[in-house]
């Protein structure tokens, strides 16, 4: 597998100073994925992002993995509201003059 | 520059404890943490002033020095010895510890006057080095017409000082947020880049209103076309068309143009519909010769 836009979960675990069990955990909770690329471990780019919402959900709020998950589900929840929301006053437009 | 009343914001009282002070700000933190209210400017803003205040009222020197001097800055000549003295410790390379906030946050927090004032600013920030390798997340508003969203098109943006080029799909929505990848800030310890996130506000300006891909419109018909029935020329998005108007087609009856509407978003090609409503006009300022026919047309009816 082509290794660009893959990091190495080592490098993540010594920049942010955690273990490696704290992401086994977030991957056994269905947070992230964990890819196993010529037997070491890797996160993909694109997860970083998220990724880093919990380290600093975790670090700053101290929330654990399963209060992560119930924010990131709420959130989701709340994102697809605003869509709606807005999808709604687009359509009020219509009725305004 | 303003004084920034910490108790305020951290909504305690001048006699609270250190225990009330922590308690006070994680609560306040779990509520207006950015990453719980992601695109809530006011939050982000909140929560800042959170930091601050927790940095000078959770460091003992730092609040002793805020109680005695805090209101008085602008005036006191104990406070302007009290600031030359913490500058001569800042240059003695005086370590004030973590204050535990969340400076390190998406690149760093911003301090206000009245902190960078007393405190000196830059010195005395808690960084947190760890906090970040991923690039900040930048991200930008883009207002547009909908006239500009009809085509497909290129555009240049500069944001943060650097010009992005990118295609704007047409058909994109008001309020849409469209993720580009890798434009944000550059990444720490060879982290990768962050992203832009780019909202779309797009204002209306034509005749045509949008509900989803099809267009509304209202185009206005003379009296006798709409009696007699005829042929009229209508205004499309981007043109005209010819149009057979029934005879007897009453005000506000709408015709569908199939495929005259606005283009589906990431669909080359396919367009909504237009909904044409009539709207009658009637002969206005009648002559005495008009007003006789029209009296004679009543009568034929009846009326």
């Amino acid at each position: 597998m082509n290794k660009d836009n893959w990091i190495q979960l080592q490098t993540i675990c010594s920049h942010y100073q955690l273990e490696i069990s704290f992401f086994t955990n977030l991957r056994d909770l269905g947070l992230i994925e964990i890819e196993i690329i010529e037997e070491s471990l890797y996160i993909n780019e694109n997860q970083m992002h998220n990724l880093e919402r919990i380290i600093r959900l975790h670090h700053e709020l101290e929330v654990n993995p399963e209060g992560i998950d119930v924010v990131f589900n709420l959130l989701q929840k709340i994102e697809h509201l605003q869509k709606e929301l807005a999808t709604a006053k687009n359509r009020l437009r219509l009725y305004e003059s | 520059m303003a004084f920034v009343d910490y108790y305020k914001v951290l909504e305690i009282d001048k006699s609270a404890t250190e225990a009330d002070i922590k308690k006070a700000y994680r609560k306040l933190a779990r509520k207006y943490h950015p990453d719980l209210n992601p695109n809530d400017k006011e939050a982000e803003k909140k929560f800042k002033e959170l930091n601050e205040a927790n940095e000078v009222l959770s460091n003992p020197e730092n609040r002793k020095k805020y109680d005695q001097y805090g209101e008085n800055w602008e005036h006191g000549e104990e406070y302007e010895k009290a600031r030359n003295q913490q500058q001569q410790y800042q240059n003695s390379g005086g370590q004030q510890g973590d204050f535990g906030g969340f400076s390190g946050f998406s690149g760093g927090g911003d301090y206000s006057d009245f902190f960078e004032s007393m405190f000196g600013g830059g010195a005395q920030r808690a960084t947190r080095q760890n906090a970040v390798f991923k690039g900040q997340d930048f991200n930008a508003e883009l207002h547009l017409d909908l006239k500009d969203v009809y085509t497909t098109h290129k555009r240049t943006l500069t944001i943060n000082g650097k010009n992005i080029r990118l295609t704007i799909p047409a058909g994109v929505e008001n309020g849409q947020v469209i993720k580009i990848s890798g434009q944000g800030g550059e990444g720490v310890n060879g982290g990768p880049k962050g992203d832009l996130y780019l909202t779309f506000n797009i204002e209306n300006s034509t005749n045509f209103k949008l509900d989803k891909d099809n267009l509304y419109t209202t185009v206005d018909l003379d009296l006798y076309t709409a009696v007699l029935g005829g042929e009229i020329t209508a205004n499309t998005f981007d043109g005209k068309v010819k149009l057979t108007v029934k005879s007897g087609t009453q005000s506000g009856s709408k015709v569908k143009l199939k495929g005259k509407g606005f283009p589906i978003y990431k669909k080359e090609g396919e367009y909504g519909d237009l909904f044409i409503s009539y709207h009658i006009v009637l002969p206005e300022n009648l002559t005495e010769r008009e007003k006789e026919l029209f009296s004679e047309l009543a009568k034929l009816r009846g009326k």
